[in-house]
């Protein structure tokens, strides 16, 4: 086993793996950026090295200077958490070649997961469903009738090398083709240095539903069921659970027998998720792999009773999976919220700032998994996510309740954050019945807001409360101005005044 | 002790007094029987004819807001004695700052000093966590200042500009 692990990430992901390490006696390295000096991993770590500035190119994702803190540390592996280098086929090759282990699958696994029709040249051999299309780019736009003809409209064109929505486009029929094309891969070749896009059947509606794998290096591999993430907007996902409201144990076993055919075909090792579109027949079609553990692991973890983390760090030391695909045991339901810094009432505007008040919820059924704490300044420089709240329960019904009673009571003043958006999903009829597709928040969204009742008394609770404020908890500098109003502190002489006048 | 409490637009009239460890309240003249304590800071327990209440408070550098279960109020407290109080109350007169609503850097500057703007006119684009919000003219008139440059960072609350 590895006696030290060096964390390349930051943010609550990157205090979920030293937790991990905590547990199971080894030895922990955090690094950070120099906005990240106080951030809660660097607390939480057993070791801490600088790396750089705060623009990620120059710390998170700087390969030379991970590899040179781990050299320092004497770090045996490092785990890269999500996002930044974790699915980065040349990171996982550098730490091979510096003789670290990196925790995760092997560069060429990656390497092949990486390109969208590359993956799927390989996938088809291994009778993977696809949504029907080509398999690699499209060379004219005389092509693309052709193959849109076949499928029939609408179609999507993608850009093989894309993610997040950039250089996709939908065409409902062929006048719109051309300029679509031009379109789309002029958008690829800004966004990925890659003008190679090519075009899928357009599956209206369809949900996101992904299946947990995981691979050991001595060829065994296990799916440990879905995990519904439908709920999504500007293709980011906001609320996952597990398991989907519309998989039942047939289709979970016909999805992750896929699943695993797909992981053993990529020669994959360590943990990775299968995306996979679902018709409104419940059709499947494999979307991408995503090659590294997954923002949403844990729903599948309260689940199924297994610490993924753990098992990466045991797989990547080279022990073999200990259980096998029969022992998985799906059990009563878990719900995720993605807690973002960003303003509800502001378009969900990115809100960073010092947060000055925190109220954390607990009880039965609850997890947090978080990376900030009370006093705190949440940086501008890097993804708002703030922390996960994970509500489990019996069933759905019961997860839901006990999240929304946990939303009730978590508090986070001096930043916005979307707490209110989970309120209102998880209250929503078309959510309470399962009713999801990617566009379900757009349109949930689109509705004005029907959140808890603004009465009269309760605003009046709220100006008496206000009196209560000023007199017993000042605070300091009562208020700063306000945009055009220029209300200005209370002077400390006039709130002495005020309180010994009051006693 | 009397206070001007404005919650979302709505104006009340509190008066509070403790005398004894005991409150004495009147809300618009009405008398409300009411008991208090501070939990911890910007955190308080209200009972009110026996309902229990937990109120946060929330101070951003621009506003203040209470919360009363989940419901977020948007808070306003004056002393209706403080002269400053009345004459710098909010008649769209005068002077009026431009504040950075967010931490973040300075991306983009839309008018020069002087320029005459309307009401809702972007004049400055601050990005932060790598999105861009603009910041618009609280009224018509002419900027006067422009503390903002291109490529400046700064802090929630900061003077941007000011029109009059």
């Amino acid at each position: 086993m590895f006696k030290k692990i060096l964390i390349a990430n930051r943010g609550e992901i990157a205090v979920r793996v030293i937790r991990a390490c905590r547990e199971m006696g080894i030895q922990s390295v955090a690094v950070y950026s120099d906005v990240d000096r106080a951030a809660l991993h660097v607390r939480k770590a057993d070791e801490a090295y600088h790396l750089g500035p705060a623009a990620a190119a120059e710390s998170y994702l700087n390969i030379p200077k991970i590899l040179a803190a781990a050299k320092r540390s004497g770090a045996d592996a490092i785990h890269p958490g999500y996002g930044f280098l974790s699915e980065n086929p040349r990171f996982a090759h550098a730490c091979a070649e510096a003789g670290v282990k990196f925790i995760g699958p092997t560069a060429a696994a990656m390497e092949m997961m990486g390109s969208k029709t590359r993956a799927r040249q390989h996938m088809q051999s291994a009778g993977v469903p696809f949504v029907p299309g080509t398999s690699r780019g499209v060379e004219s736009v005389d092509e693309a009738a052709r193959v849109a003809e076949k499928v029939g409209y609408p179609v999507m064109l993608k850009a093989a090398a894309g993610g997040g929505g950039k250089g996709m486009r939908l065409v409902h029929s062929a006048d719109q083709l051309g300029s679509a094309l031009d379109g789309a891969q002029s958008e690829a070749q800004r966004s990925f240095g890659d003008s190679e896009v090519y075009i899928e059947k357009a599956i209206l509606n369809p949900r996101h539903i992904e299946m947990q794998v995981l691979a050991d290096e001595h060829g065994n591999t296990v799916y440990l069921g879905e995990r519904e993430c439908s709920i999504q907007r500007r293709h980011q996902k906001v609320l996952e659970e597990s398991p989907s409201p519309i998989v039942d144990a047939e289709m979970r076993r016909r999805m992750g027998e896929v699943a695993v055919r797909v992981a053993q075909a990529a020669g994959y090792t360590n943990a990775g998720t299968i995306e996979f579109l679902v018709d409104q027949q419940k059709n499947f079609y494999f979307l991408e792999m995503n090659t590294r553990l997954q923002v949403e692991h844990p729903v599948t973890e309260l689940t199924t009773g297994l610490d993924l983390v753990h098992l990466q760090i045991r797989i990547a030391a080279g022990e073999k999976l200990p259980f096998r695909q029969e022992d998985v045991l799906l059990r009563g339901h878990a719900i995720e919220c993605r807690i973002y810094a960003e303003d509800p009432d502001n378009h969900y505007f990115p809100s960073p700032g010092k947060i000055t008040l925190l109220l954390l919820p607990s009880g039965p059924g609850i997890r947090r998994d978080s990376g900030m704490y009370e006093g705190w300044t949440v940086p501008i420089d890097y993804d708002p996510l703030l922390a996960k709240l994970i509500g489990y329960g019996t069933d759905r019904e019961q997860a839901a309740a006990r999240l929304v009673r946990a939303l009730n009571e978590y508090f986070v003043g001096g930043i916005k954050t979307n707490i209110s958006l989970f309120r209102r999903i998880l209250n929503d009829a078309e959510f309470r019945a399962g009713k999801l597709d990617t566009g379900y928040l757009d349109r949930l969204l689109a509705r004005p807001g029907v959140d808890a009742p603004r009465d009269e008394h309760a605003a009046q609770v709220a100006a008496i409360a206000a009196g209560v404020f000023a007199v017993l908890d000042p605070g300091t500098g009562a208020r700063a101005e306000a945009n055009g109003t220029g209300a200005e502190a209370v002077s400390n002489w006039k709130r002495a005044g005020r309180i010994e006048a009051l006693q | 002790m009397t206070y001007d409490v404005n919650i979302d637009g709505k104006n009340y009239r509190l008066e509070l007094e403790r005398v004894d460890g005991r409150w004495a309240c009147r809300v618009d003249g009405r008398a409300v029987e009411i008991d208090a304590v501070l939990a911890r800071r910007d955190v308080l327990s209200i009972l009110i004819d026996g309902k229990a209440y937990e109120i946060k408070r929330e101070r951003t550098a621009v506003d203040m807001h209470l919360w009363v279960g989940s419901v977020r109020y948007a808070a306003q407290l004056r002393d209706p004695r403080s002269l400053r109080s009345r004459v710098t109350a909010d008649d769209g007169k005068g002077p009026r700052k431009l504040l950075a609503p967010m931490p973040g850097k300075i991306v983009r500057v839309l008018v020069a000093e002087s320029a005459e703007v309307e009401a809702g006119q972007g004049i400055v684009v601050v990005e932060a966590m790598k999105m861009q919000n603009e910041i618009k003219s609280p009224k018509k008139g002419v900027v006067r200042k422009l503390v903002a440059a291109e490529g400046a960072a700064v802090n929630a609350g900061d003077v941007l500009a000011v029109v009059e």
